[in-house]
């Protein structure tokens, strides 16, 4: 059997047991359309939760971006688990004791204010619908590549996929299907991760095996992988792994990650579902032991891909002579560039025209006299795109066809699972929040129901166009959607809990200048809403602000959003007696059952 | 439900849990992974030093460790002051 019929039979099935779930578990009413009834266990909450958080991001790019940088892309994993600490402690009893269904009604009611809630919509529908452009984007290049059909196939297949389970079960639906996405995700990262770790190191646990010593036969034998990779790179004119740059920046951007985490819409209502308060602490927990199976193996997956390319890239080592390209044609553990060069995710030019292809850092000075004396004209292997690392990787280290399959799968249960999670808030917000509070409060239950799907439909639609036509490069987007979260909602809800004195005003100002000094930072240098060409300056250290990427701009944001919030409420009156009361009855968590609807 | 006093001290309690928790939170992640790192380039481990560890997988156990522990400790403090479920 071919790889791409052998694809398409592995996604095939997961789809059938997504649609058979959904089929299940639909929604009756708003309760579980919205917070699947609230009868979710703890246990079964985090395991959704986590599928429902580890994006095609997590999944697909992770392990690429750590492999090309090392230690200084720590960030992405502390930054991408330590935002749970935030929400376990700061957020999620307290949401789930208010008992809502929706991050704009804690607002609304908590800032007895139909002003704040509108803002807290729109910053929810900026925030998801950026982020699930980069979903799509990323289900539609997995489709691409493993079912062997165009983009746009890919990405309407994706569509249409989402639109069957999760307009017809919402939340209920969502939670148990994202439960099995978790498990095929799961299983299709540590597999191979398993088999890499296996034959690297010979320990079968990819994240102990990165601190273990090679295993005889393998280049560096005996010394302890990291000392090898170290070696290779810095060979090679490149930085050793283990090894980064500004602490500064690198502490910025985990906390960017961190507070982002916390303040995503998608994620925080997921604590909505679950029977007690005391559930909602412990599922935090559970949510980030799924979630570290994953992120404790990724770093693994990381250094172990980036040994075994370097390691093929200089066949009798970093001293000898490069790869040939007559090698990379015929030999058989090769198979993987030239399928991967068909995509034009990689690609490399023999340069100096000597048949072989040299890999080093051709932007090292140490390296030019080296380079000069052996008749290299600069680096060969022209393109490595780094989404390809983790799906290439099986292939890489030569595993069979149904590993790839499974990746395939995995990739695809990762992208999708998200998105439902992402399309659910959008609808949401906008049924709840808008049509039942501000428009139409007289709809029945029935009504409302009809219009969450219709607006999740729309939502699905809008995102598919999006995902056809994305706005500028989908990994920029991704990082708004985190720089938003935290400059927006996060502050909004935590100052909501732990302060009775921020007042309505206080919180719509603060939530405003957090989403506009936010934008204002990206579209300087990313281009207005990303379009290339409309930055007004270029994107390049010495023009930052104090040297801040972008993408750093997160708890700036933040702070900004904190400051006008109580000068604001300092400045105005403070919050009338009964939200002091609310704010009380927030606080402990008896009586969170009864609060459950107007 | 309990009375005023008795609400602002386990709203107190709850404070200091969260405090020291996010003090702990804030050393495993920026103190020993990034800032402090070079305090424990001394330390090797598996072909590097332990701040590299605490970067890739040590803060991450810690912040298992953290949700845990507060979830117990807050369950804990509901039942003293009688304000659980």
């Amino acid at each position: 059997m071919d790889q791409t019929t052998l694809n398409i039979i592995v996604v095939g099935l997961s789809f059938a047991l997504y649609f058979g779930i959904a089929i299940w578990a639909r929604a009756g009413s708003t309760s579980e359309f919205y917070a699947a009834g609230r009868g979710v266990n703890p246990v079964v909450n985090g395991m959704a939760t986590a599928a429902d958080w580890m994006s095609a991001a997590s999944f697909i790019s992770m392990a690429g971006l750590i492999a090309f940088v090392g230690y200084s892309n720590s960030s992405f994993l502390m930054g991408w688990t330590g935002g749970y600490v935030l929400m376990a402690l700061l957020l999620a009893p307290y949401l789930r004791k208010f008992g809502k269904f929706t991050v704009p009604e804690f607002i609304g009611d908590r800032f007895y204010s139909t002003k704040a809630r509108v803002v807290g919509v729109i910053c929810l529908i900026v925030i998801s619908t950026t982020y699930v452009i980069g979903q799509m984007t990323g289900a539609g290049v997995a489709f691409s590549r493993f079912l062997e059909v165009s983009s746009t196939t890919g990405l309407v297949t994706a569509s249409c996929v989402v639109f069957v389970y999760a307009v017809l079960g919402g939340m209920k639906g969502i939670t148990y299907t994202q439960v099995a996405q978790y498990v095929v995700l799961i299983i299709a990262y540590t597999i191979p991760a398993i088999f890499i770790s296996l034959q690297l190191t010979g320990n079968p646990i990819p994240g102990l095996g990165l601190f273990s010593n090679m295993a005889p036969g393998q280049v560096g034998a005996g010394e302890p992988l990291l000392v090898t990779l170290d070696g290779l790179l810095t060979d090679l004119g490149f930085n050793a792994y283990t090894t980064g740059s500004s602490p500064f920046l690198m502490a910025l951007f985990t906390l960017s990650l961190m507070i982002g985490t916390a303040g995503l819409p998608h994620v925080i209502i997921r604590f909505f579902t679950v029977p007690r308060v005391a559930d909602a602490r412990i599922s935090a927990g559970w949510t980030l032991v799924f979630i570290a199976l994953l992120y404790l193996t990724a770093p693994a997956v990381g250094a172990m891909a980036r040994l075994n390319i370097t390691d093929l890239m200089w066949p009798e080592g970093t001293q000898g002579e490069a790869v040939t390209i007559e090698m990379i044609q015929n030999d058989p553990e090769y198979a993987w560039m030239n399928t991967w060069q068909q995509t034009g995710l990689l690609g490399w030019e023999d340069k100096n025209g000597d048949g072989r292809i040299q890999y080093y850092n051709d932007a090292n000075p140490s390296m030019t006299e080296r380079a000069e004396a052996a008749g290299w004209q600069g680096n060969e292997l022209t393109n490595f795109n780094r989404d390809i690392l983790v799906l290439a990787n099986p292939e890489i280290a030569n595993l069979p066809g149904w590993v790839i399959a499974l990746i395939a799968a995995g990739g695809i249960a990762a992208a999708l699972s998200t998105a439902a999670g992402l399309l659910l808030a959008i609808s949401s917000a906008i049924s709840h929040d808008l049509i039942k509070t501000v428009f139409n409060p007289s709809i029945s239950e029935k009504g409302e129901l009809l219009a969450a799907r219709i607006s999740m439909a729309g939502a699905i639609v809008v995102a598919t166009y999006l995902g056809l036509n994305p706005p500028g490069f989908a990994a920029q987007v991704v990082a708004l959607a985190f720089g938003l979260a935290a400059a927006t909602l996060f502050p909004a809800l935590m100052m909501g809990i732990f302060s009775k004195r921020i007042n309505a005003s206080g919180a719509t100002w603060g939530m405003l200048v957090g989403l506009i000094s936010t934008c204002a930072y990206l579209f300087t240098y990313l281009g207005i809403f990303f379009v290339p060409g409309t930055n007004f300056l270029e994107p390049t250290a010495s023009n930052y602000l104090f040297g801040i990427p972008p993408t750093h701009f997160g708890p700036i944001g933040a702070l900004l959003n904190f400051a006008v919030a109580i000068l604001v409420s300092r400045a105005t009156e403070e919050p009338p007696q009964e939200i002091q009361d609310l704010v009380e009855s927030v606080r402990i968590p008896r009586g969170a059952g009864a609060a459950v609807d107007h | 439900m309990a009375d005023n006093s008795s609400t602002n001290a386990y709203w107190a309690a709850n404070i200091r849990i969260i405090t020291w928790c996010l003090v702990i939170w804030a050393v495993a992640s920026y103190g020993f992974a990034i800032l402090l790192r070079p305090l424990l380039s001394g330390i090797p481990i598996g072909g590097t030093d332990l701040g590299f560890w605490f970067a890739q997988q040590g803060s991450i156990l810690v912040f298992l460790a953290l949700i845990f522990f507060y979830a117990w400790r807050m369950n804990k403090l509901d039942k003293e002051f009688g304000v659980e479920e």
